[in-house]
């Protein structure tokens, strides 16, 4: 990390294109558009920088561990939280309590599954997905709730012309990437998704180390779930199927490596901010959806191609 | 590749021949378990038309299963694979008809670049769920580009095929008896087949045997490209319509239908047979929860639970010591 390179490293590329896209946009909008691109980018990258630094310490938990169930916890734990405020301000801290406590319980189903059911990752948390996706459905039905006024205020509020949340959450990627370098956990959790068996030799409790992985996922699913249903307004059943792919593509964009043991969280912000303003790009220069998403996989692919390897184990 | 793997082999404690036997009995236990529980309830639908309207929607899943399979042989994962067969949907419903060779051209050039983005999959060391999420992507684009809102006809030709009542068994079965049989064939039994295999599971061996992993590597690519053609074709002929966003769900039941088949994601480990048993059983899930009476909401949860189950039983049967 500490050496000198000629390339910037891979994990920056994110910021570097979302930079050129924003500066893109204003040339096309003009100056006066530049705040209002920029607030944009930074709300709606704040949720996906929250899911994506869930789906992180999973995949940095090991080879093939990955949580597909995060849309449906989303949804879940975004109805569940509408049902417990009602619309009231003074039931936020409960409602907020729920939509976490759910998330957990989705994580440790999840890994529970594995464990139990020696399921790769991908089917347990698929199967898992399809079951809160149905619990959604069944005791969600009621999509008319609004969050309370209070939530909704908090989401959009803006100090000085600096929107709170998305400084919020960046507050929790910096603790994010503390915890992941200096904590006892960090640590654990690295050694452990570089090699399973090292790690358990060396005295990690590797099951814990992974347990624990999963809640966390699935605790950042539940907050996202809470935090977007007051920013939109409401709890929608496909409120989350957007976060399913995007969680993943971030926190890979973002420098974090798919082979586990490695992990970075301030990568997640750059690739965040470069989908959301390439999404704000295309609609600027009226591109239809299927162009946006032509030009998405095509730079997903040559951004994963381009840049130099991140280097593993 | 190791971007997906199976936290654990089951240890060789059992014979290879049982193994086999599990992976493809208990899918095969699960599909006549829930066979006979719907003809239980509707004893009527024990008939060539039953059947017919059972399996009706299990052709295309089977062909995209098998495109699956050939990726996850390799140690890799397609995350593209349902946005693919959405675009072949398109492509057909909107040039097969009136323009033949056009369609062919588009269908040549789509698998050339599944084949393509397998290879940059392997030289350039990315991972490949992520790769296959970007081309998710880019199919998904090129299809909405192509047909913005559901629409197109099928060419009369390939909706009548699907609708060909063949003798003694219905089209369904038999296209899957026959995808079985020389998946079978080409990827278990044949000297190739093994070979292949080997690419997913050892493949530094393979290459230092004087196999190209290049060469191999764009071969199966490309083949399930072809088969994920196959889906999509198919599916048309039962839709009659072209639809960007029809079988995203594709991807991974289609993985879904991989495992239960008996694969895992270490490569190398994979059963045609089962993965076609497998999506016969997934597609038969949601017929039988309708018979059931599942309440529409809690049909996909229960679809979870079939997943958990039929998987639960395979680690009963082979770890026990």
């Amino acid at each position: 990390m500490r050496s000198l390179r000629l390339l910037p490293a891979p994990w920056t590329y994110g910021f570097i294109v979302a930079l050129v896209m924003w500066i893109t946009t204003t040339l096309y909008g003009g100056l006066g558009s530049a705040g209002a691109t920029a607030g944009a980018a930074l709300a709606f990258g704040a949720f996906s920088v929250v899911v994506g630094t869930g789906q992180m310490l999973v995949i940095a938990s090991g080879p093939g561990n990955i949580d597909l169930s995060v849309p449906a916890v989303l949804t879940l734990a975004a109805y569940a939280s509408m049902a417990t405020m009602h619309g009231q301000a003074s039931m936020i801290l409960p409602g907020l309590g729920i939509a976490l406590a759910i998330g957990a319980l989705a994580g440790a189903l999840n890994y529970a599954a594995i464990l139990a059911l020696r399921l790769p990752p991908i089917i347990a948390t698929l199967a898992w997905s399809f079951v809160f996706q149905s619990v959604a459905f069944t005791y969600g039905g009621d999509a008319t709730l609004k969050p309370p006024a209070a939530l909704s205020a908090f989401a959009s509020l803006r100090l000085g012309g600096l929107p709170v949340m998305p400084v919020v959450v960046m507050a929790l990627t910096v603790l994010a990437a503390i915890m992941l370098r200096r904590t006892l956990f960090g640590r654990r959790l690295l050694a452990t998704g570089q090699s399973e068996r090292a790690a358990d030799l060396a005295g990690v409790p590797v099951r814990r180390v992974r347990l624990g992985a999963y809640m966390a996922c699935g605790t950042a699913a539940g907050l996202t779930g809470f935090l977007l249903s007051g920013f939109s307004g409401g709890a929608a059943l496909n409120m989350g199927d957007a976060y399913l792919m995007e969680s993943i593509a971030v926190v890979v964009l973002g420098g974090t490596s798919v082979a586990g043991g490695q992990a970075n969280a301030l990568g997640i912000w750059g690739a965040a901010l470069f989908f959301n303003l390439m999404a704000t790009m295309l609609n600027t220069f009226h591109f239809q959806a299927g162009v946006r998403f032509l030009l998405t996989g095509t730079l997903i692919i040559l951004i994963v191609a381009v840049v130099p390897r991140p280097r593993t184990a | 590749m190791t971007d997906a793997t199976l936290p654990a082999r089951p240890r060789a404690g059992r014979p290879a021949w049982l193994r086999d036997a599990v992976a493809v009995g208990l899918p095969t236990l699960a599909l006549a378990a829930m066979l006979a529980v719907i003809l239980h309830i509707r004893p009527s639908a024990m008939s060539y038309f039953g059947f017919t309207l059972l399996f009706k929607l299990a052709t295309p899943l089977v062909f995209a299963a098998l495109s699956q399979m050939l990726v996850v042989m390799l140690g890799d994962i397609d995350l593209s694979n349902g946005s693919f067969v959405g675009l072949v949907t398109c492509v057909t419903a909107l040039f097969l008809q009136p323009s033949p060779v056009v369609a062919m051209v588009i269908f040549a050039l789509m698998i050339a670049a599944y084949a393509g983005f397998g290879l940059l999959i392997y030289l350039r060391q990315l991972p490949s769920i992520i790769v296959t999420l970007g081309m998710s992507f880019i199919w998904l684009g090129t299809a909405v580009i192509l047909l913005p809102a559901p629409g197109g006809t099928a060419p009369a030709w390939l909706s009548g095929f699907m609708g060909w009542r063949p003798p003694i068994l219905p089209l369904p079965i038999w296209i899957a008896i026959a995808a079985a049989v020389l998946g079978h064939m080409a990827i278990t039994r044949s000297s190739f087949g093994a070979v292949l295999r080997g690419a997913g599971a050892n493949p530094r061996a393979i290459e230092r045997a004087g196999w190209s992993l290049v060469g191999i590597r764009a071969a199966v690519y490309a083949a399930a490209g072809v088969l994920a053609l196959l889906s999509g074709l198919t599916l048309t002929g039962l839709t009659t319509s072209g639809d960007a966003n029809v079988a995203p769900a594709y991807t991974l039941l289609g993985v879904g239908a991989v495992i239960l088949g008996g694969g895992a994601f270490t490569g190398g480990v994979v059963s045609p047979v089962g993965t076609v048993v497998g999506a016969l059983t997934l597609s038969l899930a949601g017929s039988l929860l309708s018979f059931l009476q599942v309440p529409p909401t809690w049909q996909i949860g229960a679809q979870g639970v079939i997943l958990f189950g039929v998987l639960a039983g395979r680690i009963l049967v082979t770890e026990k010591s």
